[in-house]
């Protein structure tokens, strides 16, 4: 499936990469698996992450299945308890860990170095090691649903003392597979700051970049803030568990709400990583088939940041109901409502961008327009939730689960899948099915919405989540979700289909694949070749 | 409800969703004033968000449709315009503070739990709640009553299927009643929409919450924390009644505690103890024992021919009324009388073909939960 990069000749090789003191530094390539397992070239990596994340998707997505399977009807029919709570717990951490975290890290690869005409990332070889904990880390925890006792199912917040004393033996593991997860990240993200910073074509200032580097540079400032966090928190986990210590355990004077302090200091910064460079895809794709420049760049960037510092502040809106102090209540709640402000500027500078433009409608514009408006969707709901007094209803809820989808789903997902469409012409110098590349936008449009729209009512009418049997009121809803559920996981394989035909064929794309685009990385062959931007290209300011 | 007829009935619903919409696919008003004000709140920034949308929404369709290339639009090239964008900033802003009154006032009014009548603690157990009416000597334990057949599908559902338990917790209305909520293990929660009480029960921590219910009527409500296998079996059912009925009741229970209490004191047969004992292991014990005693190891260890309890009444009887720490064995000191500890206690010697013909006396229970 990996896009066709073509062998480039030794004679070329020689030329422009056997640099000073004759050392040659990526003349021997190797080839084979090693090629791929050795490769510390940035496209290369960026497809492994690519793979990589597309396969722990359909992972992701069968647990997920599972769990709609069993919630189609009332009653217990096809898992226990003990394992769906597994898949809920998988799903989740699957998703967030290693399909959407993944996606980005590998688009950022691919196009961050094209995109300011650089040569390669920083530190190619870092690179590598990055990418290579994934499969470690995902390796091991999947492993845990085959030890003694089942996997962790404690949900992807992992509350303490459900996932301490009250644990399942392999969660040891599943704190081992998640520092390396995390280390894997912040490697990730030191690697893209090093770049962005260092590495930018002569005459490309910061306020020149464009979106989808900018919110790669602020994701990975967060990122760095925030993975420590969580390695602390499962850090005390593990003490908590093998040795003695009581950092959570209220029996031993412990804390349990300090474990969700540090989880949502960590976690709430976290939805926004998994956000941002969405943004920043969206904000290249809109503009582009708009044939319009985006309207406010600066505020763009102005509002990123200020999402981005705010999101440190709002953490404990996700626990509403431990107990919190009357101040410590309305300031969160105060806080979460100004963090829709930024948020709104973003989605009214997509729209005003869109007014008076020359619109066409190819798949990569598809889903950016499905994203603005179904992640809006999903920040309308985020207000509702900010309003603590009736998070006091929602909070827990299928509400809840409904509003996270939205974002997640149409919202992150869409814009990874908007982003492949609009970048595989550069990748593997084809223009993907356009006929197949719609049906599939069109049945995942319809997929998302039958899936997750009735779980706003589900919630609203009193469903809790992470049930596996619900009371009869609900059924009508579940069934709908699920049936949205299959059809959206089925029409997935449309999409690895209009992958793989585009990999080996297709429409010829020339350097500038599509009209309006206008960043740099159009301005080398489509596919691009392995190495691109040796020597550095002459950056024009535009205007922005 | 016919498989193939639900889409239609869905559909339907989605149709007159309008008019009904104060129903079960809204959040209930409630019973309650605060839950009334939540619901208030809850209209009100849907509306807000339902007229932001039709105005954005609105202007990007409107653009997509009129701007499109095959309409053979020529694009403009504004761009950058400082006081559209201040204005888009402010005006958000000015709505939420609009918001941002209302929800305030609301907050304080629910964290004012000063001036209760009653105080009521409320205990969240993996898998069932635990009610105290404090000062007044009523202690008891509300477990799911839908039977397992009915989970499994071998018996038809009930209309309160999985919403129904043997004890609800009984309140007055018009009274302001205090809630003190903990947990003995893990975090649960406890919701009752008709109520807008929903709060984290935590180990180590007490809660507080309060209601004053406007009109008798069971209210039906879950767990809403995720807690652990049967998170999604741990009903909580509050019957509301006028405050005649109520004081009736109460001193009604008074009384029941009080024979309960001199039960401790006689000597009890065989019998006795293994009904009750069958009674009490059922509704605490079986939903991780197994109602055959047979356990799912590693977890959860069987009971029925297992040596150590057989061969060691001490180390059984410590078990139970002390816990496993570091695992998911409760203590039952605070849970379960004396009486209920000896029954459930000699009920597991002698069952499933244990046959210690070991008889544990409530006198002995008290000596050792006492000290
Ligand atoms: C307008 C912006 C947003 C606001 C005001 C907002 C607000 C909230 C609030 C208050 C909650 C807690 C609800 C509860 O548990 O009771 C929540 C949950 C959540 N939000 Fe958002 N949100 C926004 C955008 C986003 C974005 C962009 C993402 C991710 C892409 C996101 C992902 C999540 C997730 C994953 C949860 C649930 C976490 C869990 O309990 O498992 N939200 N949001
Ligand atoms: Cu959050
Ligand atoms: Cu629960």
């Amino acid at each position: 499936m990996a896009p066709k990069i073509p062998q480039q000749s030794p004679l070329q090789h020689s030329d422009t990469v056997a640099t000073a003191g004759g050392i040659p530094q990526h003349a021997a390539h190797p080839t084979g698996w090693r090629r791929w397992v050795l490769t510390t070239n940035h496209k290369e990596i960026g497809t492994l992450y690519l793979i990589f994340s597309l396969t722990m998707f359909f992972v992701g997505g069968i647990f997920a299945l599972v769990v709609r399977a069993e919630l189609f009807q009332p009653g217990l029919q096809l898992v226990e308890p003990e394992f769906f709570n597994q898949m809920t717990t998988m799903h989740g951490l699957i998703m967030v860990f290693a399909a959407v975290m993944p996606a980005f890290t590998g688009l950022a690869n691919w196009m961050i170095p094209l995109q300011i005409g650089a040569p390669d990332m920083a530190l190619p070889r870092l690179n590598n090691f990055s990418f290579w904990l994934l499969p470690v880390s995902f390796t091991l925890l999947l492993s845990t649903l085959l030890m003694p006792g089942g996997g962790p199912n404690f949900g992807w917040t992992f509350y303490a003392p459900l996932s301490t004393t009250y644990a399942p033996s392999s969660t040891t593991f599943f704190i081992l597979a998640l520092h390396i997860a995390g280390i894997s990240s912040i490697l990730g993200a030191i690697n893209i700051i090093a770049t962005i910073l260092n590495m930018r074509a002569p005459g490309m200032r910061l306020m020149d970049m464009p979106l989808f580097v900018w919110t790669w540079l602020i994701t990975a400032f967060l990122l760095i803030a925030v993975m420590p966090v969580l390695a602390g928190v499962i850090t005390m986990m593990l003490m908590d568990i093998n040795f003695g210590t009581s950092f959570f355990d209220a029996g031993g004077g412990g804390d349990p709400v300090l474990f969700q302090h540090l989880f949502w200091f960590f976690g709430h910064p976290e939805v926004y990583i998994m956000i941002l460079p969405a943004f920043g895809i969206v904000s290249a794709i809109i503009p582009t088939f708009a044939r319009k420049p985006l309207f406010g760049y600066a505020s763009m960037v102005y509002a990123t940041a200020a999402i981005a510092l705010l999101s440190f502040l709002v953490w404990a809106h996700h626990m509403f109901v431990v107990g919190l102090p009357l101040v410590a209540e309305l300031f969160f709640m105060y806080s979460t409502m100004l963090i829709a402000v930024p948020t709104g500027v973003k989605i009214f500078n997509w729209v005003t961008t869109l007014f008076r433009g020359s619109i066409s409608f190819e798949s990569p514009m598809l889903f950016a327009l499905a994203f603005v408006v179904l992640f809006t969707i999903g920040g309308f709901s985020g207000l509702m939730l900010a309003i603590s007094p009736a998070d006091f209803q929602y909070h827990d809820t299928y509400f809840v689960v409904a509003h996270f989808h939205y974002v997640l789903v149409p919202g992150a997902i869409f814009a990874i899948m908007a982003g492949v469409y609009y970048w595989l012409p550069k990748w593997t110098g084809h223009y993907p099915n356009e006929t197949l590349a719609k049906w599939h936008f069109w049945f995942s449009v319809i997929g998302v919405n039958l899936t997750f729209f009735p779980m706003h009512f589900a919630g609203l009418a009193g469903m809790p989540r992470r049930i596996p049997d619900y009371a009869l009121q609900f059924a009508d809803f579940n069934f709908v979700s699920s049936i949205g559920a299959f059809f959206f996981g089925a029409s997935q394989l449309l999409f690895v289909l209009v992958i793989v035909l585009c990999v080996r064929g297709g429409k010829k794309a020339p350097a500038k694949a599509w009209e309006g685009a206008v960043d740099l990385e159009w301005t080398v062959p489509s596919p691009a070749p392995l190495h691109t931007f040796e020597t550095p290209p002459v950056f024009q300011s535009t205007d922005k | 409800m016919r498989l193939w007829q639900r889409p239609l009935v869905f559909g339907a619903g989605l149709l007159s969703s309008a008019a009904c919409f104060a129903q079960s696919w809204n959040m209930p008003i409630g019973v309650t004033n605060v839950s009334r004000e939540i619901h208030g709140l809850h209209m009100t920034i849907f509306w807000i968000c339902v007229v932001i949308g039709v105005l954005v929404f609105g202007a990007m369709f409107y653009s997509l449709f009129r701007y499109r290339q095959s309409r053979g639009a020529k694009a403009a090239h504004f761009h950058e315009n400082t006081k559209i964008e201040i204005l888009w900033t402010v005006i958000p802003v000015l709505i939420l503070v609009g918001m941002a009154i209302p929800a305030t006032a609301t907050l304080k009014n629910m964290y004012d739990a000063s001036d209760a009548e009653l105080d009521v603690m409320i205990t969240g157990q993996q898998w069932r709640w635990r009610y105290e009416y404090l000062g007044e000597n009523v202690a008891f334990n509300s477990n799911l009553s839908t039977p397992r057949s009915q989970i499994g599908g071998e018996e038809d559902r009930g209309e309160h299927y999985l919403l129904e338990v043997d004890e609800p917790l009984v309140l007055p209305i018009n009274r302001k009643i205090r809630f003190l909520m903990t947990s003995d293990d893990v975090i649960h929660s406890w919701w009752v929409p008709d109520l807008a009480v929903k709060q984290d029960t935590i180990p180590g921590f007490i809660n507080e919450n309060w209601v004053k219910i406007n009109e008798p009527g069971i209210y039906r409500g879950q767990c809403a924390e995720l807690c652990g296998l049967d998170h999604g079996f741990m009903p909580v059912v509050v019957q509301a009644m006028e405050e005649n009925a109520f004081d009736d009741w109460l001193a009604e229970r008074k009384k029941v505690a009080e024979q309960e209490a001199q039960g401790v004191g006689r000597e009890w047969e065989m019998d006795e103890l293994m009904a009750r004992g069958e009674s009490v292991y059922q509704s605490i014990c079986a939903s991780c024992h197994q109602p055959e005693g047979q356990g799912s190891p590693p977890a959860f260890p069987s009971l029925a021919g297992n040596q150590q309890l057989i061969n060691d009444l001490d180390w059984h009887l410590d078990k139970v009324i002390n816990g496993v720490s570091g695992a998911a064995m409760p203590a039952f000191r605070n849970t379960l009388n004396p009486v209920e500890i000896a029954a459930v206690v000699t009920y597991t010697q002698n069952a499933w073909g244990n046959e210690t013909e070991e008889i544990v006396q409530p006198a002995r229970v008290a000596d050792q939960v006492e000290p």
